[in-house]
């Protein structure tokens, strides 16, 4: 409570009265306006049942997960400028963004290091909504909606790895990607893909790829897929899911 | 050891190891949550008015202060701990692509390792395809297939055990057990190397694997095989289908009844799938059957 003292003293000073130029009387008026009066406060209820404000209950999961979101994509628009999506550059990039752009490692490493951890929050955050049992009605499509978060959020990361273009992202690629070979019906070696015409230049996998390997085609889509295409898509869903969230009443809690 | 600390030491699996540990963490504190829950809740049967059980309204805070502050304290801590992170460790690097030199093992990225794990027990279109369509279909028809209307919004146990189970094993088992595994034990060839072992890529293993009905001397491939392969296999679910519902009919059928024939049978399918896993898993390691039903056109 010092601090709240030495505050109110601060503001009567002159030098406070010019900083804040408005008194805030903390009524619930102007409560109410801090959050109505907000384009981005508003994404919250004016008010909120006691529990849903108890990190025991949300371990702060799904917050922390949009957080880690926002973060990776300021830090992606940022990585952007500095990165040419061609075989020849992307590699030599990575090593100008180490050895001559200021902060240009620091830059990478804060992307690289949220996108594990965003994968981690999800995992997590999915976890906390299954053991409270939030999946319930009437909340099932907000469930629905997360699973597809799930799946873009890995996608991300996967179409991330191959952009440095260096061994490590190039062969988890190669060895994810290979699977999709064995699509039944729509791999040239998966069930039935032969007898259907699948051949390895015109199956799923090539169409992934824009070839029959890993190649400059394949970094292109890469690039595509995951600095426009997947956060476009991310981002809608993630605007339907808080949405969701809010139209079924909040989050959930003992009735 | 040396190759352990190796793996243990790059900096990507720095993040692993904190996955690790944040997840044990959690799932902790989510049972700890659910059976001090399920203790306070049958001490007081005929709870007058606790705090949280007062109406609709009665309990509500306003969102500014009391979500918002929490909000940016969560933000500017893990903000904090990401700068650390990021100051102190690099993101990796390795040598520029090259198509002809491939690395061994080549893993996936982490979280798919798990996939990459079943690569060893099922042909690539049910590891690679297959299984990630029904995790994908199977986690989103959760909601639609829990019928159980207990446990919403808030933790317990004993409400919701088979629920809970199945999801814990899934969870921990099959995604972050196999990722372990995937991460730290496999080394060139895919072949399991203990953390203390070194790694041989010359290592020979000498696994011969049979399918089912050579057991019995049927040639897998012959027509015969394949129908005793194709009887064992939908056999499996013809009876993991029959049992738990004849014993569930025995039980008085209530539960039958309001799950409805279609919820039983996916129900049904996913479980026997998913049970499937560790099964074939375990006639691969011990009884050394590669497939246990082969076609022309597909294996299982
Ligand atoms: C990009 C990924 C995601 C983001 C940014 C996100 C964000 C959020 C946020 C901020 C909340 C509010 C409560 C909380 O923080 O726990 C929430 C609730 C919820 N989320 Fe997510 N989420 C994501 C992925 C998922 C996934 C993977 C699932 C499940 C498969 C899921 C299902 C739900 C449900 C059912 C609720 C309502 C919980 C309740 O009412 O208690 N979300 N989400």
């Amino acid at each position: 409570m010092m601090i709240k003292e030495f505050f109110d003293k601060f503001r009567q000073t002159q030098v406070g009265k010019s900083i804040f130029r408005r008194n805030y009387e903390d009524t619930p008026k102007n409560r109410m306006l801090a959050i109505r009066g907000n384009v981005f406060m508003h994404l919250h209820p004016i008010r909120i049942r006691h529990g849903a404000v108890k990190l025991g209950f949300t371990w702060g999961m799904g917050g922390i997960t949009f957080l880690l979101f926002l973060i990776l994509t300021i830090s992606g628009v940022l990585l952007m400028f500095y990165y040419h999506p061609n075989t020849r550059d992307a590699y030599l990039d990575m090593k100008d963004l180490e050895f001559t752009v200021p902060f240009g490692m620091y830059l990478r490493n804060i992307h690289r290091w949220a996108a594990h951890l965003m994968v981690i929050t999800v995992m997590l955050h999915m976890l906390r909504v299954f053991m409270t049992g939030s999946y319930k009605p009437p909340r099932e499509f907000s469930w629905v909606i997360g699973v597809l978060l799930l799946v873009l959020t890995l996608l991300l990361s996967f179409t991330g790895y191959l952009l440095p273009w260096d061994q490590l992202g190039y062969w988890a690629i190669t060895v994810g990607t290979n699977m999709a070979r064995a699509t039944p019906l729509m791999g040239h070696e998966g069930p039935f893909g032969p007898e259907l015409g699948m051949t390895a230049y015109n199956d799923i996998r090539f169409a992934l790829l824009g070839g029959s390997t890993v190649g400059g085609n394949a970094l292109i889509r890469g690039y595509i897929w995951h600095c426009i295409a997947l956060p476009i898509v991310t981002s809608v869903l993630i605007i339907v899911h808080f949405w969701r969230i809010r139209r079924d009443g909040g989050i959930s809690g003992p009735r | 050891m040396k190759n352990f600390i190796e793996i243990i030491s790059k900096p990507d699996n720095v993040a692993i190891v904190i996955m690790i540990i944040m997840v044990l963490f959690f799932t902790i504190l989510a049972f700890y949550y659910a059976i001090s829950g399920d203790r306070r809740r049958s001490r007081k049967i005929d709870q007058p008015t606790s705090p949280e059980q007062k109406a609709d309204g009665e309990d509500k805070i306003h969102s500014w202060p009391y979500l918002v502050r929490i909000e940016f304290l969560v933000a500017i801590i893990v903000i904090v701990l990401l700068n650390i992170w990021s100051v102190v460790l690099d993101a990796p690097l390795e040598e520029f692509a090259s198509e002809t030199r491939t690395p061994n093992p080549a893993k996936a990225p982490w979280y798919f390792l798990g996939l990459q794990e079943m690569l060893v027990y099922f042909d690539p279109w049910i590891a690679g395809v297959v299984l990630p369509t029904l995790i994908i279909v199977g986690l989103c028809i959760i909601p639609y297939i829990d019928i159980n209307p207990k446990g919403n919004g808030y933790y317990t146990w004993r409400e919701r055990k088979f629920a809970i189970s199945i999801y814990s094993f899934g969870f921990l088992a099959l995604w972050i057990a196999l990722i372990v595994i995937g991460v730290f034990m496999r080394g060139p060839g895919w072949v399991w190397f203990w953390p203390w072992q070194e790694w041989d890529p010359h290592i020979v293993t000498s696994e011969i694997n049979v399918d089912l009905s050579q057991i019995f001397g049927i040639d897998a491939r012959s027509f015969a095989g394949s129908v005793i392969g194709g009887l064992v296999t939908l056999g499996y679910f013809a009876v993991g289908i029959i049992i738990p519902y004849i014993y569930s009919q025995k039980r008085g059928g209530k539960f039958l009844k309001e799950l409805g024939p279609i919820r039983y049978l996916i129900v049904a399918g996913l479980l026997l799938i998913m049970i499937g896993l560790p099964i074939k898993i375990f006639l691969r390691l011990i009884f050394h059957i590669k497939y246990i039903w082969v076609t022309p056109w597909f294996n299982i």
